[in-house]
């Protein structure tokens, strides 16, 4: 194994290995952070919600957005998929569909990062689980 | 970069492991494997959460899921359901006992609200046998800044401004221990960390070590920098394998990297750590008597002065610091002696860990601030007294240590307010006791275990202590006299006076502060010859009240003993010649037709 040499080495190295535990420290603060669900039932991943749920943690990451992307069961919109819903701290849910990836990306660029929406918003009609 | 959308904590202190993680951890990497998802979920294994009483704990991320009590066979589930689907395991989150609510994280749970991690900070988050996860969380970073700024006694000052005492037992100020062992001048000086870990009950230490042992490690090399030693030695019990095998582990990480051995991060400091095994001697957790033992000398306690920072490991100066004080260094440094003045009270800086036991709901290990009351501790925290039952007493500083009653509950906790009200901060043993419980008991408990774990060198400590044991047993048998109590008082005060080392000077304190504050259950004991909490078994006595007893003989069928005999259908009665007073005769009867007298 290669040694550290100096102050600026170990830096260099921590910068490194600090995005292998981003997850867990953003998990620890998810009161903070831009909660981003991707439905992940039949319907959504044949609709191709695998390659949506990559681009916006790829697309997150490179513009250092701290949000939490997870994915989840059938929210309902099966004629919708795939469907994301992003809860932004102290906002309500917001349920988009018909996220393509090439929408994904749009998504995070002009919602998650900026504070416009996009066309396909489906209004929220149900209860969390979580929130009990 | 890794590319994972899920990391699974998995729980690996001595607790959790014997309670079958490794196998819970090898179920989840096997479903994971057969759902084609290791590139997605990772799973790792961490230090100790704290809450024991619940483990095997299993926690999700990034969407902070706390499972409990998790068996091997629920990882289907998990990966199934939670990690495929996105639903919650409900069956497996925390019922908080209050509102009988599920809580999916750790932050709405009672047991973590008041908490406050330092010295556990990456207890239960990071991998301790993985040396890049430390350094991801800022580890020997401080060891840098420090071996950059190239001015020990700037280090020095740092650590006594922040106003950091030992968190060994003895509560010394830590900065400037470090100072007066860096101005005795030698060829050679040791870094030594106390790991020894004798209290009955207590854990503190061993979690520090498994969870994060990286930490323990760096700031035994700031040490050496700032008092000049190129040595550092861990003196730890041979029966902490798993503390010891994950020490091993990080002192070869360390050493590989360049952070231990010649010229660390070329800044011309050398320091390396030897681990050395101590038998497991409660006395061998005294300074001096640690030292003995590690030069294979007889693990017997001497004199002070010479102090150790005289005359310490073969005659050199040597810095004796205590695992959980060692843990606070390097956040001290990166986040600066302000920010960690600025938590706890006006002489007691910082947080301690507690191994919280007893007849309490939530047993586990905890940090919480210097200042945070008994009662926030027991009832918040600890979840209340097991089975409804009243509060009695607590136990803390273990056998050095005393009993505070209720009238100290709201008391603020830190060195000066334990000391103030007859007990002391300790190492950390907390033992909460009920209603059932007997104090004089308690006492003859303590002194049991000194009586075992003195060293014989000093005759006060040797046969002083013996001769209380004897009296408390005496005692609990219901033969006891008020002349006895009074010999309790007069040879505590004795021995105290009297003994060479910590251990004979405080061992008297369980039988004091018990003293002190129950003396009405001493007296039931010796005039009334009754036990009010109906622990001592030499006086109780089981009844049948022939008005209540239908005769069923359910008594009878259950005694281990045959001490319980009656015709059918007629009341019964116990032999109180043969009864060994085990109480199942008592439990069992469905007509409360038993009593204890
Ligand atoms: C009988 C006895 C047992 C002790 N056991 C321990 C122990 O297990 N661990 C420990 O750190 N200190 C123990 N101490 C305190 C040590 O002598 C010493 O004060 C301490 O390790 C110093 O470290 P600190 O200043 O960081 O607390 C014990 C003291 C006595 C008298």
């Amino acid at each position: 194994m290669e040694k550290i040499k100096s102050l600026s080495d170990l830096k260099k190295k921590r910068e490194e290995l600090q995005s292998n535990l981003k997850l867990r420290e953003q998990g620890e603060n998810i009161e903070n952070a831009i909660v981003v669900k991707v439905a992940m039932a039949t319907c959504g991943i044949a609709s191709g919600a695998k390659q949506v749920m990559e681009v916006i943690i790829n697309e997150c990451n490179k513009r250092n957005i701290p949000a939490v992307v997870t994915q989840t069961g059938c929210m309902g919109y099966c004629y919708a998929e795939p469907t994301v819903e992003v809860t932004k701290p102290g906002e309500a849910p917001i349920v988009f569909g018909y996220i393509t990836p090439l929408k994904a990306e749009e998504l995070v660029t002009k919602y998650i990062a900026g504070n416009e929406l996009l066309d396909g918003i489906i209004p929220v009609n149900y209860e969390k689980i979580d929130n009990k | 970069m890794s590319n994972y959308k899920y990391h699974i904590l998995v729980c690996g202190g001595t607790g959790c492991v014997a309670s079958q993680s490794p196998q819970i951890k090898a179920s989840l990497e096997q479903k994971i494997a057969e759902h084609n998802l290791t590139n997605d979920v990772q799973v790792v294994t961490t230090g100790c959460f704290g809450f024991c009483e619940k483990g095997p704990i299993v926690k999700i991320l990034p969407d902070n899921t706390f499972y409990t009590q998790v068996k091997p066979e629920d990882a289907n589930e998990i990966i199934n359901e939670h990690i495929i689907k996105g639903r919650k395991v409900t069956r497996l989150l925390y019922i908080d006992p209050k509102s009988s609510e599920r809580k999916s994280d750790s932050k709405h749970m009672g047991f973590y609200q008041k908490q406050l991690r330092i010295a556990l900070r990456n207890c239960g988050f990071i991998n301790p046998e993985n040396i890049d996860e430390y350094i991801a969380r800022d580890g020997y970073a401080a060891l840098a800044q420090v071996l950059e700024t190239n001015d020990p006694q700037q280090t020095i000052d740092i650590i006594k401004k922040s106003g950091l005492r030992g968190r060994g037992g003895g509560g010394f100020p830590t900065g400037l221990k470090w100072e007066i062992a860096s101005k005795n001048p030698a060829d050679q000086k040791y870094m030594i960390c106390n790991a020894d870990e004798g209290d009955p009950g207590a854990f503190m230490d061993r979690s520090i070590l498994e969870g994060d042992p990286h930490t323990v490690l760096e700031a035994m090399a700031i040490g050496g920098f700032c008092i000049g030693a190129s040595k550092g030695l861990i003196y730890i019990r041979a029966e902490y394998p798993l503390a010891i095998r994950r020490l091993e582990i990080a002192i070869k990480q360390a050493r590989e990297l360049g952070l231990l051995g010649e010229n660390i991060l070329n800044s011309g400091f050398s320091f390396d750590i030897e681990l050395y095994y101590g038998a497991g001697a409660f006395v061998c957790g005294e300074e001096t008597a640690m030292i003995h033992s590690m030069e294979g000398n007889r693990g017997e306690p001497t004199f002070k002065p010479p102090f150790p920072a005289q005359e310490g490991y073969l005659k050199k100066p040597s810095n004796v610091n205590n695992v959980e004080t060692f843990a606070n260094i390097p956040v001290i440094i990166l986040k600066g002696w302000e920010w960690f003045s600025s938590i706890g009270t006006k002489n007691s800086k910082g947080t301690k860990v507690f191994a919280l036991a007893g007849q309490i709901n939530n047993v586990g290990l905890i940090e919480v601030p210097m200042g945070i009351t008994l009662r926030e501790v027991i009832y918040e925290i600890g979840g209340g007294i097991k089975g409804g039952k009243k509060f009695k007493a607590v136990q803390t500083g273990g056998p050095s240590g005393g009993c505070l009653t209720e009238k100290f509950l709201d008391t603020p906790i830190d060195y000066d307010n334990l000391l103030a009200a007859g007990s002391m901060m300790g190492s950390g043993g907390m033992i909460v006791m009920d209603e059932t419980s007997c104090m004089v008991s308690v006492a003859k408990f303590y002194l049991d275990f000194i009586v075992e774990e003195s060293c014989g060198k000093c005759s006060p400590c040797r046969v002083g202590n013996k001769r209380l044991y004897e009296l408390l047993d005496k005692i609990t048998l219901g033969k006891g006299t008020i002349d006895d109590l009074n010999l309790l008082k007069n040879l505590s005060k004795v021995i105290k006076d009297t003994a060479l080392c910590g251990l004979g000077q405080t061992s008297p304190n369980p039988v004091l502060s018990t003293i002190d504050n129950f003396w009405d259950e001493y007296l039931a004991h010796v005039v009334d010859h009754k036990c009010p909490a109906g622990q001592c078994k030499a006086l109780k006595s089981y009844h049948i009240d022939p008005d209540n007893c239908i005769g069923c003989g359910v008594c009878a069928r259950n005694c281990p003993v045959g001490a319980i005999k009656g015709e059918k259908k007629m009341p019964h009665e116990i032999n109180q010649a043969l009864c060994i007073k085990c109480g199942t005769c008592y439990e069992k009867c469905k007509f409360n037709a038993i009593f204890i007298k």
